[in-house]
């Protein structure tokens, strides 16, 4: 059973590294680099994961703390200040931002529930970016609108990630690079992910989600073990920030938008909110799933209609519209769900509630 | 449910089946080069209907190319156009722009904002392609250092300089409000727009702002009504454009209105009902009226693609003539070869005599103010760049 | 002085038409608790059947009040169908489903509207005018237009109406309890599914009349202009304290008044420091010290009149 389940571990590890390569050599270096962006998708996804997978916080404005990551990274790593701290103080020091401003965000709203704390992480994510847009006047600190360029490539010592090198006759390519920087990264993600859930932090949460009143009653302190989702979830945004400004070159507030909250949310909710290996899922559906609309939608209707009937770009976000849609209805509880909720949500198929206060019963 | 499942498995498998295809090699067939030319801009969204403008400029000047039957190092070219949806969105650009690379193009066109053509800018460099904006203004997108990067349209600086001379000193109003929308183009340009009417001797009475996403401005419009200002200068984009100048006229202020390029559209005055008469607009270059190649471009325009020109896309035109000539010149279409040959082209091009300086900027920059009189854009004056513009 | 008044006009306009929106998501957040995400781009399809409409009934020749009016109903005929539609495909089969399920769904529905809209309309943005002169009124100094005393008078109009519909008609008896307890209301012979497809209908109607005034006033129509609009009107729902039908229409007047003296006032208040373009971040706010002191809005209750 032991040595199984390594050698299962072991093909997995060759096949990840392997990826990169692969990808490259059967559709070419562009989709590496949507692999590497799925990566990052994948950090912030497990990191929304914590605040609404396990402690059930409806968050929508989590790409705040993925911005304040890639900002503290542009600010100190770039011509901007005439800043270029090295990369292992400047990631750290992001997440650790980022991290405060979790808190920042989960003291005064621990007392809302559900939607109202919905549109107040809204409000604050919209309020992080109004204030990254404006703050080039009067003291020109983020260069608003036009955001900062020139950033400081992923680097450490001498070596940087940012550019090719050959190895053993081997080209190494930059998005290759960035690919093995990411999955360390997210891989360390999934670990501090599982310790957690299995931990006493991680039952406190379950037990938040399940029942906030009985979970008090239980003596979890639910203040700070809320405050703790926020902070947790809010770091892991803050590293994937960080290395999205580094791997970019570029940022700019436009990067942070509504729209990019909700697509990490979907990730979560689609792959299977509370499992980690749901999530991953979800967050690499939703990165690559427009991008094969993208060459898929023309191609396919040549092979139906012999032409091309509707304008490519507009058939692909209608296709990844749909997608969700039917996702969703296919599997309600996402397409890995964790077992827990797997077994609450078969409990009540389709039978209607006496306790229920709504249809929709907001405990769920 | 079962039909869920279907239907789901036949998306994935047709969006499998369509991935696997969009990889050919740039081989020549029949002894024809083959030229593939990238054009990158937001073909969904918001701003969709300018880049879908860009991109049919970009597909007149290929096939007027092909049509023609351009020579490059003595054999017969044929291009291909390879359009990519960028969505406005920075991070899909670098990957769309990795596509490109990977797609083996000569040479793109694009992007249309200066948010996606910056971050795009460091993959084509790195990879040696090179890049011709056609509507890019922000000053640092060929302020990097990257020999790749070139627009045939003026920067925010060119321009705003010429707006703020032509509002002090031609038009000589003296007390002027300030409002943009907020992104890198509107806050960019209207930053230059003071720093020039300022220069020129008038005084900046407010400085408003607002969203390129809204639609209501009475709230600022209202504020600025105590300040009484001649001019207000809106930096954004004309569907900002017209409910703020239709909504300044509805509260009575009788101030006049100017935009830059995001202004001098068709579009302005079929939704403006009225309002917009006497608006002022820019745009780069000299009216296409006056370049002996630009007259007949906007009727062979329509004709095409049943729809009036929206904004840049004879700059897309432009720019894909720019780098067949550099091709022509270097006698090759391998993108180190004829790379330096771009600074070196002076073309007419339909929108002004084109040509770069060292930066990649395009020399003389001359702009043209235009103004709605009785529905219809007229051109009042050609600010600047003498040299280059010679009709 | 002039200038204050006419900066409330300006948020009472505003106001009125997120109040208008702000009742659909409350009606169905009564009643579902969940937050329908499409309902701005129902908004959006409304304003583009509505432009649609009147535009061939302009070109047959009818006369100006009538085109007006009937393409309101064709308007608001579909959006009732579309709303009944959305529904039973997105948010029925997912009833019992973990809650934000549904959420996705509404998303999807979202995504799949715009861009149908943009097939359909194309990606330029439509002027929509109306067959008649919007002249513009001086009182007391401030100036409104004829549109927008519509707007305001339309608005009043239909709460005070839907407020008769759900305090003193039998199908507001019905909504409401469903509302408070569905199984109840089932053993007492309620067709919930009958009860919810008409709350969703009934929004969807509010939702093409908010999308006809709002193009009405601005001129212009395009596949885009759900999304903020749909946002404003949820934050306004939200504010009021979201399931509540009077919390919905205070929020809807108390955004658009803290926009538009936000927007006017800011940069004075903070002597140059923050401008307009802190518009929103004043307006978010104002609602999270709301929602601090009152987390249920400023209307919402424990035991919530609900709709």
């Amino acid at each position: 059973m032991k040595l199984h389940r390594s050698s299962g571990h072991l093909t997995l590890a060759i096949a990840l590294l392997a990826l990169p390569f692969i990808i490259d050599a059967l559709f070419g270096h562009g989709w590496v680099r949507i692999a590497d962006f799925a990566l990052l998708y994948i950090m912030l996804a497990l990191g929304l994961n914590i605040v609404v997978g396990y402690a059930g916080l409806l968050d929508l404005g989590y790409i705040a703390f993925f911005s304040v990551g890639a900002y503290t990274y542009a600010l100190l790593g770039s011509p901007q200040f005439g800043l270029h701290w090295p990369m292992y103080v400047v990631l750290p020091l992001g997440a650790l931002i980022a991290c405060g401003f979790g808190v920042l965000l989960g003291a005064p709203t621990l007392k809302l529930r559900g939607d109202y704390l919905a549109i107040v992480t809204l409000g604050f994510g919209e309020i992080i970016r109004i204030f990254l847009n404006n703050l080039n006047a009067p003291v020109n600190i983020t260069n608003g609108p036009q955001g900062i360029s020139a950033i400081d490539p992923l680097q450490v010592g001498g070596f940087s990630f940012g550019s090719s090198f050959e190895w053993m006759g081997l080209r190494v390519d930059d998005v290759h690079l960035h690919y093995y920087l990411f999955l360390g990264f997210t891989l360390l993600v999934i670990f501090v992910s599982r310790r957690l859930e299995d931990s006493r932090i991680g039952r406190a949460w379950v037990a938040i989600r399940e029942d906030e009143v009985a979970a008090s009653a239980m003596g979890i302190n639910t203040r700070n073990i809320k405050l703790l989702a926020f902070a947790m979830g809010a770091t892991f945004g803050g590293i994937s920030g960080g290395l999205f400004a580094g791997f970019q070159g570029f940022v700019s507030p436009e990067s942070f938008s509504l729209m990019e909250s909700i697509m990490v949310l979907c990730m979560v909710v689609l792959g299977g909110m509370g499992n980690i290996g749901g999530v991953v899922l979800g967050g690499v559906l939703l990165v690559a799933l427009p991008e094969l609309f993208r060459n898929a939608a023309g191609p396919v209707q040549q092979a139906l209609f012999g032409k091309v009937v509707v304008d490519p770009e507009s058939l692909r976000m209608l296709m990844f519209g749909l997608a969700l849609i039917l996702v969703m209805l296919w599997r309600p509880a996402g397409l890995w769900p964790s077992t827990q909720r797997r077994r609450e949500f078969d409990a009540d198929d389709g039978v209607l509630h006496q306790e229920q206060e709504t249809v929709y019963d907001a405990s769920k | 449910m079962f039909n869920h499942k279907i239907a789901f498995l036949v998306v994935l498998g047709m969006a499998l089946a369509g991935c696997g295809k969009s990889e050919t090699a740039a081989v020549s067939n029949s002894g024809e080069l083959v030229i593939r030319i990238g054009a990158a801009a937001p073909l969904t969204g918001p701003q969709a209907h300018i880049g879908k403008d860009n991109e049919y400029g970009t597909r007149m000047a290929i096939d007027d190319a092909n049509a023609k039957g351009v020579m490059i190092g003595g054999k017969k070219a044929h291009f291909e156009l390879l359009s990519e949806d960028d969505q406005t969105d920075p991070k899909t650009a670098t990957i769309v722009a990795q596509k490109l690379v990977d797609a083996k193009v000569n040479g793109v066109i694009g992007h249309l904002n200066s948010g996606t053509s910056i971050p795009a800018s460091s993959i084509y460099f790195k990879n040696g392609i090179p890049q011709i904006s056609p509507s890019a203004t922000a000053v640092k997108f060929t302020a990097q250092g990257y020999n790749t990067a070139f627009r045939v349209m003026t920067n925010d600086a060119q321009q705003g300089k010429a707006l703020g001379e032509f509002a002090v000193k031609v038009l000589g109003l003296k007390n002027i409000a300030v409002i943009d929308d907020r992104t890198a183009y509107g806050q960019g340009l209207a930053d230059e727009f003071v720093k020039s009417a300022e220069a020129n001797g008038a005084r900046i009475v407010a400085r408003e702002y607002t969203t390129d996403k809204s639609v209501d401005f009475t709230a600022v419009l209202t504020s600025l009504k105590g300040k009484q200002p001649e001019l207000l200068f809106f930096g954004g984009m004309d569907p900002q454009g017209v409910p703020m100048v239709k909504q300044l006229r509805s509260l009575g202020m009788k101030t006049q209105f100017m935009m830059g390029d995001g202004g001098y559209t068709p579009k302005l005055i079929e939704l403006g009902g009225g309002a917009e008469e006497g608006t002022y607009a820019s745009l780069p270059g000299v009216p296409l009226d006056k370049m002996p190649n630009g007259r007949d471009f906007a009727k062979r325009y329509e004709a095409q693609f049943h729809q009036p020109i929206q904004l840049y896309a004879p700059y897309c035109y432009d720019a894909v003539n720019v780098m067949i000539a550099a091709m022509q010149k270097a006698g090759s279409a391998e993108p180190a070869k004829y790379l330096p040959e771009i600074g070196k082209v002076e073309l007419d091009g339909v929108t002004a005599r084109i040509a770069f300086d060292e930066k990649g900027d395009i020399r003389g920059g001359a702009v043209t103010v235009y103004q709605v009189r009785q529905g219809q854009w007229h051109a009042v004056q050609t600010m600047g760049g003498a040299a280059a513009a010679k009709p | 002085m002039d200038i204050l008044f006419q900066q409330i006009i300006n948020g009472l306009v505003q106001g009125s038409v997120y109040a208008l929106v702000a009742l659909g998501y409350t009606m169905v957040y009564g009643i579902l608790g969940l937050i329908n995400f499409a309902h701005g781009e129902v908004v959006m399809i409304g304003a583009m059947i509505a432009l649609t409409a009147l535009q061939a009934l302009l070109a047959a020749a009818f006369a100006p009040v009538l085109a007006v009016l009937l393409s309101l109903m064709i308007a608001m005929a579909v959006c009732m169908a579309l709303g009944y539609s959305i529904e039973r495909i997105a948010y029925r089969p997912l009833r019992n489903a973990p809650r934000l399920a549904p959420l996705i769904t509404a998303i999807g529905v979202s995504i799949v509207l715009q861009n149908l809209a943009m097939m359909i309309w194309g990606r330029e943005y439509h002027s929509f005018t109306l067959p008649f002169s919007n002249a513009s009124h001086q009182i007391g100094g401030a100036m409104v237009n004829d549109v927008q005393i519509v707007i305001v008078i339309v608005a009043l109009f239909i709460m005070a109406g839907l407020m008769w519909l759900v305090h003193h008609t039998r199908t507001g008896r019905t909504m409401r309890a469903v509302a408070e307890n569905p199984a109840a209301a089932t053993l007492m012979g309620v067709d919930i599914n009958r009860v919810i497809s008409v709350t969703f209908m009934l929004g969807s109607a509010l939702a093409a009349i908010a999308g006809f005034m709002v193009s009405a006033n601005y001129g212009i129509v395009h596949y885009y202009m759900g999304f903020m609009l749909g946002l404003k009107a949820f934050t306004a729902a939200v504010l009021g304290g979201i399931g509540n039908l009077r919390g919905a229409m205070l929020g809807g007047v108390l955004l658009g008044l803290i926009e538009s003296l936000g927007a006017g006032y800011i940069g004075d208040l903070t002597g140059g420091f923050l401008g307009s373009h802190y518009q929103d971040v004043f307006a978010f706010f104002v609602l999270i010290a709301v929602l601090i002191f009152r987390p249920s809005g400023l209307l919402g209750e424990k035991l919530a009149e609900r709709a």
